[in-house]
């Protein structure tokens, strides 16, 4: 069992109580929601004739089903019309905060929580999205629930939950030029593979971490539930700090300090206990993309796709179903794989920082023929940044659309799909079948560079060949 | 018209019912439910879309397409099924074609949590155990009674002695897996705790 880590200190500090079947009551310090997953529970509350328990301690925005060309009232999407307004009808009627499109504020939850200073170190965060986990970058506990969950949350502002396992996964030295957090943490999941963090809490430690700016943090930390960890995290440093210092919900003036001095307190310490380490190089960590149905399924990009004997029994399996809905061989190269969309955007990469790195491989490049490439900003305020620095400029010129926010082709809930078995380059999380809205549409998973790489070619390719020249 | 499907209620110690088999790992929750689905605002309509892609693909060889699985609700899986999206649209669109307990190798945390938060008992059992189970049922039907008291499942040819976790299984017997109102008596307590955590100190609100 885990001791004195900052799991266990955020929650002991949030148990309730025991519950009479042995699990923990927990306390969620902030709790986020969106149209997808909430009117199931509201309704719920009114079957049970229950109001909102602490209505201050929930944030709302919309961003599932948001169009991302045009976003003017009412939707043409007659049941994405319905969805937000019944989010807005039930934000005012339990007067919950709601981030409405044109606020200023508006986004994907993980992107616009972090960038209102909302999100804290040693907090408790529960959203109705599995990618929840995001939030951990801040040395948070956060995690995805279901709507029942939801309606729990609303009405009691707790949860009933098992205590989480911890695993450290220490990444040694730093990546290298042309890496990303997104190339590290598609290697860890191939690693460690997608069910090894079912029961665990990831705590992402060691020299290549620290190194991390806060949005690198969040790709890493947000991509935990891929791996199968309901929730990762990241110790609190002056990285965080400097993150959430003056934005709109910070700690202000002697709050300040005092805020600081008891996240530091939270860290895990040299004396932690874990139940299991897993550590890595990260200066071995190539350009990663995915090649199969799960996020596990990588390799770096001047490898080859794994051979059946090479991947492990237990994997095989799904290996199978992969080569055959891909439509790969066992070792061809990923290298030069054509692809047909190229999507930036989503809650793992659709930060500023994403956009600007992006950009910067595209400046003096053009799109390639008959590649379909768009971008998503992750929030209003990532937009309105993207356009202050000219970034909007950089995409268009080069040949994509510059979008409006939401989560858009990530899963594909709005207009923005692929079409029949169209190849993606996507800096999205998830590689699923069918995911990004055609039965049998195929996603390479990769870094926001590597589709901006990806789009001038046509093909995959290595990013460090635009960068480093 | 369909009757409206009746959820469970109070505490569920007995299922019995017919297997259905479904072959593979890493079942995600957009296959089990693919996201164009989940622009509703109830849940009512999901059970006719369960596994949609999956079984457009299959063209009617889908094991939920079936003749032979009619009726069916004990669900058979192998490992880390319902991983992905925390939609709890997946077990409530299984849930509404019919299925009423899941046995596999192993589950996805989310998935697994948002079962038992609406009364789907999930087991596990060894990688041997599951593959015997859908062997069997390659060629014939298996009626399962599983009993959560003793953790057991049993039928005339094949018995086993199923894994579940120890506060599930309570809160199943007890009818605590609809936990809203077990957690509503500690209001006392609760707002306790919101008044004794540092950062509701120092943030404005």
């Amino acid at each position: 069992m885990s001791q004195d880590t900052l799991f266990d200190k955020v929650w002991d500090l949030h148990k309730v109580a025991n519950l009479p079947g042995g699990s923990d009551q927990i306390f969620i310090g902030l709790h986020l929601i969106h149209e997808v997953t909430s009117p199931q529970a509201f309704g719920a509350l009114k079957d049970k004739n229950l109001k909102v328990k602490f209505p201050q301690r929930t944030k709302a925005t919309v961003d599932h089903i948001v169009p991302t060309d045009n976003q003017s009232r009412p939707f043409k999407d007659n049941l994405a019309e319905q969805m937000i307004n019944t989010l807005e009808k039930n934000c005012i009627e339990h007067n919950i905060q709601f981030f409405n499109i044109g606020s200023g504020k508006q986004g994907i939850v993980h992107v616009v929580a972090p960038e209102l200073g909302l999100t804290q170190p040693g907090m408790t965060i529960a959203c109705g999205d599995s990618h929840t986990s995001t939030h951990g970058a801040f040395g948070s506990i956060a995690f995805g629930i279901g709507t029942s969950q939801v309606r729990d949350v609303l009405a009691s502002q707790t949860l009933a939950m098992n205590k989480l396992k911890v695993r450290q996964i220490w990444c040694e030295n730093k990546l290298s030029n042309g890496i990303y957090a997104k190339d590290l943490v598609l290697h860890i999941i191939n690693q460690l593979g997608v069910k090894a963090g079912v029961g665990y809490a990831y705590e992402f430690a060691g020299p290549a971490i620290s190194a991390l700016s806060m949005e690198e943090r969040m790709t890493i930390c947000n991509m935990s539930i891929e791996g199968g960890a309901r929730c990762g995290y990241i110790n609190p440093d002056e990285t965080t700090f400097n993150y959430i210092k003056n934005k709109l919900w910070s700690p202000k003036n002697e709050n300040w300090e005092k805020a600081v001095k008891w996240w530091e307190s939270l860290k895990s310490s040299n004396s932690s206990i874990y139940d299991d380490v897993f550590k890595l190089d990260a200066s071995k960590v190539e350009p990663t993309i995915t090649w199969g149905i799960t996020p596990g399924q990588s390799v770096g990009v001047n490898q080859k796709i794994p051979f059946l004997k090479e991947i492990h029994p237990n994997d095989q399996f799904i290996a199978g179903e992969a080569y055959e809905y891909m439509g790969f061989k066992p070792g061809q190269s990923i290298k030069d794989t054509p692809i047909d969309v190229c999507f930036i955007g989503s809650c793992t990469n659709g930060r500023i920082s994403d956009l600007r790195v992006a950009a910067q491989v595209l400046k003096n490049h053009k799109v390639a023929k008959n590649i379909k490439a768009f971008v998503v900003p992750g929030s209003e305020k990532v937009a309105k940044e993207a356009i202050e620095e000219g970034l909007d400029k950089i995409f268009t010129k080069a040949g994509f659309q510059w979008r409006e926010p939401g989560c858009s082709m990530c899963l594909a809930m709005n207009s923005d799909k692929l079409i029949g078995n169209q190849v993606s380059a996507s800096s999205s999380n998830r590689n699923f079948k069918g995911r990004q809205g055609s039965p049998n549409g195929r996603t390479l998973l990769m870094s926001p560079a590597m589709v901006a790489a990806a789009s001038i070619t046509g093909k995959v390719c290595d990013v460090r060949d635009f960068i480093n020249t | 018209m369909t009757d409206k499907f009746k959820t469970p209620i109070g505490n569920i110690s007995q299922i019995y019912g017919k297997c259905i088999s479904l072959i593979g790992d890493d079942i995600d929750t957009d296959r089990i439910i693919p996201a164009r689905f989940l622009k509703c605002i109830d849940f009512d309509s999901l059970g006719k879309s369960v596994f949609d892609d999956d079984r457009k693909t299959l063209e009617g060889n889908h094991p939920f397409d079936l003749e032979i699985n009619k009726g069916a609700s004990i669900l058979i899986v192998n490992s880390n099924f319902g991983c992905g999206s925390s939609r709890e649209h997946a077990p409530q669109a299984l849930m509404r074609w019919g299925i009423k307990a899941i046995i596999g190798e192993s589950f996805a945390d989310i998935f697994y949590s948002n079962c038992i938060a609406i009364g789907i008992p999930c087991f596990t059992l060894p990688k041997a155990s599951i593959k015997k189970i859908q062997k069997y049922l390659d060629n014939k039907i298996l009626l399962l009674d599983i009993d959560i008291f003793k953790s057991t499942a049993k039928s005339k040819d094949m018995n086993f002695k199923l894994e579940i976790k120890e506060t599930s299984k309570k809160m199943f017997l007890s009818g605590e897996w609809d936990a809203t109102s077990i957690l509503l008596e500690n209001v006392e307590l609760i707002e306790n705790k919101l008044n004794d955590l540092p950062y509701i100190k120092f943030n404005c609100n």
